[in-house]
């Protein structure tokens, strides 16, 4: 019996069931308070909210009414949040790593400057950096006394908008000789490389290609009679038609996200670069290679490696950081969320699964794919 | 160091090793010529960074500068200056927030110098040189918050608080000269820090009029991990274990029965987010770190529901759970008792959300910790549990105090989050003030919002120059 008893398997397995037990009494134990508790409030509950009309307008969808059901509110959010999320990563990208190369700069102007931005805005909240910024897109003109730049953009405290391509004749046809002329690009370029193999001459391959794709883009495009035309912005009563314009919440969002988290890009990028152990750019410079080859085939190869994984998680804290918008009263999926458990057009418990759901699905899908990136740019050792 | 082993000879001292010679660099000294040649325009490129970031950064500095002292009406910041420290926390107990400051201030300057005299004790004995810092060095390291508070103590109209934070500093400044005296002190730090949240917990809430709330049952939490923490470092000396004990037993009865104080429901401005940041990371902690056990587990159904669980917080904002948990939490709890508090709920959510980043920290922690050193305690015939708890734990645990700095600070600037869901922390202190009839539509945000902005500047700089420095000492996260 004893011998049983103490078996480690016995007990390992046997520690185990208990777990779950333990644990499936605990959630027995919350859903029963749950069920008595929606009970006694007569609050409501069940899946049924999602075809149900959410009663709100949502600011800047036009196309929204409050008949529309909550399903149709949560699809305008998630859509809402992707934009932010895109474009914000995207931002974030370019601006930290013109930050983080200019900490690394040779100028000792630009090494202060940057280290400024990097050390303020990292060490505020995000929320701090998104409300400040929209208090200072607040102060722009109002909608009715907006600042227009003749025809080009105008700028007001509701929306930012810009002029914008539009579809014009023999657009398809330009688009088909826009890509022929890539193709052949492409195919001069090639040419070029076996010419200069064959022949030691140098390749010039940017200068053979990229005339030609230009030549043939704007002689195309005056050769159909402009096949893009531009879309001009005008204010007009409380918003602007034409152009492309972003309302002052999605503007103030994405960009505070991207300063933020830019900041902490910069970081990662000037600590990756300084992490190629010395050795390696001492090396190159003995095999002769000039300033710009080290960097450009020695240093920033081995960077990039060590700066994908901690830049995929400010990615993905980024998305998640989206859900602030509620904050400058942007209609992300988090706030519209918000927005209906608060009206209790939604309950709340169903709510939190729904938005799990979703913000899960983003960050799953984001380092699902960005992890296939990594991988691929790892080495692989034995 | 030799170690005698019965059955086993003494090993030998090691083979003296040629020390090796230390590269100095040449002094150089470079004339201002020289210095803006290679420092401002070394390169083309380089120089026109330098012209184009130089003019952008003066003008820069100057409109923050313009912003600062000529434009701006500090006015508002006068005027609201206590909600932005402690809200509406009572003016006649003001003396309980002075009297949890003191404290906090003579514990700092005890451990910080017994620390520090352990340090050199230990560099002595070890033949290593001394690091003696220089006499003002604290004014380098710490100028972020110093210039903070002088910023905080020029808005003040009263002499009080000035005076107030002079007795601190020279506290501060006694209280570590006791510490250089007491090295020993250094070993009870962990206990130290308990006792003193708990204690300066203790003043700052008084009992608040409401008993055996969720607040008690926080205290209760906090003081089992005390115990729980000094049984290693006081466990072998019954003395001081039941002085700790009395301690705690004293400030509960004083707590439970003194029936006057505020409840820490009204907690508003600097002093919520001080608190729910400490107090999150305290109570994350313990839990954390049973998670990233639970994902090292070999056990699968352990190692799995840890995974999930972590995954599973970490993939969802931390606002969108405040949110939901403030509607969700009640409906969890029989309806036979009183739901939590407001705050309750959101530290609940807090502490769970903390835990899954803490258990991520622990876990790289874990996996720095060689695996000779688990077989080695396994061949000294040491049990899975002692292993953990006195091999792998307390190194992992040391290699990763500057991670958990860094995880103080994401939570510290994470607590602006309560404004959303409706607290007066220090953001929506800001951003209320601004909305006071008095001051209602003068563009004042960006005054109180900057002034906001430099408390938490200040705060997470320090911190992370401290981390920074800490990181260095350990010697952790060397690459080059």
């Amino acid at each position: 019996m004893a011998a049983v008893v103490f078996n480690v398997r016995v007990l390992r397995v046997a520690g185990q069931v208990a777990a779950i037990v333990v644990l499936l009494l605990v959630a027995a134990y919350l859903a029963d308070n749950y069920r008595a508790n929606i009970a006694d409030r007569n609050a409501r509950t069940g899946w049924g909210f999602l075809d149900e009309p959410t009663g709100f307008n949502i600011a800047f969808e036009p196309d929204f009414g409050p008949g529309q059901p909550v399903r149709e509110a949560l699809r305008v959010g998630v859509v809402n949040t992707a934009a932010s999320a895109v474009v914000g990563i995207a931002l974030a990208t370019v601006l930290g790593v013109a930050v983080g190369v200019l900490r690394l700069s040779n100028s000792w102007v630009a090494r202060k400057a940057s280290t400024l931005y990097v050390e303020v805005i990292r060490n505020v909240p995000v929320l701090l950096v998104i409300l400040f910024l929209y208090a200072g897109l607040l102060t722009l003109p109002t909608i009715q006394e907006a600042r227009q730049i003749d025809g080009l953009a105008v700028i007001s405290n509701r929306a930012i908008a810009v002029m914008s391509p539009v579809a014009g004749d023999n657009l398809g046809l330009y688009l088909a000789v826009v890509a022929a002329g890539a193709l052949a690009a492409f195919a001069v370029s090639a040419w070029r490389t076996r010419v200069s193999n064959a022949t030691g001459a140098p390749d010039r391959r940017g200068v053979w290609s990229g005339g030609l794709f230009l030549a043939v883009a704007v002689g195309g495009y005056y050769a159909l009679g402009s096949p893009i035309t531009w879309s001009h912005p005008e204010a007009e009563g409380l918003g602007v038609t034409g152009g492309f314009s972003l309302n002052i919440p999605y503007v103030a969002i994405t960009l505070a996200l991207a300063i933020y988290h830019g900041s902490h890009i910069a970081e990662i990028v000037r600590g990756s670069v300084q992490a190629v152990p010395y050795g390696q750019t001492e090396a190159a410079t003995a095999i002769g290679l000039s300033e710009i080859q080290r960097l450009r085939f020695v240093v920033l190869p081995q960077a990039f490696r060590i700066a994908v994984p901690p830049t995929i998680n400010q990615y993905l804290s980024l998305i998640k950081n989206t859900s602030l918008g509620i904050a400058v009263a942007y209609s992300d999926v988090a706030s519209l969320g918000f927005r209906l458990v608060g009206s209790s057009r939604a309950p709340a418990l169903q709510m939190a699964f729904v938005l799990m759901a979703i913000y899960l699905t983003f960050s799953l899908l984001t380092s699902f794919f960005l992890n296939i990136l990594n991988r691929r740019l790892q080495l692989v050792e034995r | 160091m030799t170690v005698d082993v019965p059955g086993i000879p003494a090993t030998e001292e090691p083979l003296p090793l040629a020390s090796p010679v230390e590269p100095t660099r040449p002094e150089v000294h470079l004339t201002p010529r020289q210095w803006a040649r290679k420092n401002l325009f070394p390169t083309p490129v380089a120089s026109v960074l330098t012209v184009v970031l130089g003019l952008a950064l003066a003008y820069g500095l100057y409109r923050l500068a313009w912003f600062a002292l000529v434009s701006s009406d500090w006015e508002i910041v006068r005027a609201n200056l206590r909600r932005f420290m402690m809200g509406s926390y009572p003016l006649d107990q003001a003396w309980r927030l002075w009297a949890a400051l003191y404290l906090a201030t003579a514990t700092a300057g005890l451990f910080s110098g017994a620390i520090t005299a352990n340090a050199r004790q230990q560099a002595e004995a070890a033949g290593r040189p001394l690091e003696r810092p220089g006499r003002w060095s604290w004014l380098r390291r710490y100028w972020p918050a110093l210039l903070a508070v002088g910023v905080i103590l020029s808005q003040t109209r009263t002499w009080g608080p000035l005076l107030a934070t002079v007795g601190a500093g020279l506290l501060l400044a006694g209280s570590r000269w006791l510490g250089l005296r007491l090295p020993v002190l250094a070993r009870h730090l962990a206990v130290g820090l308990l006792v003193v949240v708990i204690v300066g917990y203790t003043l700052i809430a008084g009992s608040g009029g409401e008993r055996y709330s969720l607040a008690d049952a926080v205290q209760l939490l906090l003081i089992a991990g005390a115990v729980l923490a000094s049984t290693r470092s006081l466990g072998r000396q019954p003395i001081r274990f039941a002085v700790l004990a009395l301690i705690v037993v004293a400030v509960l009865v004083v707590q439970l029965t003194s029936g006057e104080g505020v409840g820490w429901t009204d907690w508003q401005g600097l002093l919520l987010t001080v608190a729910v940041t400490i107090v999150g990371i305290v109570l994350s902690f313990p839990f954390g770190v049973v998670v990233a056990l639970g994902r090292r587990s070999s056990l699968p159904v352990l190692r799995s529901l840890s995974v999930g669980y972590i995954e599973l917080i970490r993939g969802v904002p931390l606002v969108a759970l405040l949110f939901v948990g403030q509607y969700v939490i009640p409906l969890l709890f029989p309806n036979t008792v009183e739901p939590p508090s407001s705050l309750a709920r959101a530290l609940i959510v807090i502490v769970l959300f903390e835990a899954a980043y803490v258990a991520e920290t622990v876990r790289g922690g874990l996996q720095s910790i060689s695996r000779g050193q688990r077989e080695a305690a396994q061949a000294l015939g040491l049990s899975p549990w002692k292993i953990t708890r006195l091999i792998v734990l307390p190194q992992a645990l040391r290699a990763v105090i500057p991670a958990m700095v860094g995880q103080f600070i994401s939570l510290f600037k994470d607590t602006s989050l309560l404004q959303i869901i409706g607290f007066l922390e220090l953001l929506e202190v800001a951003e209320n003030a601004a909305s006071q009839p008095r001051f209602l539509g003068q563009g004042l945000h960006t005054v109180t919002f900057a002034f906001a902005a430099l408390i938490y500047w200040a705060g997470s700089y320090t911190m992370s120059r401290e981390s920074r420095r800490l990181e260095g000492r350990l010697g952790v996260g060397e690459r080059r």
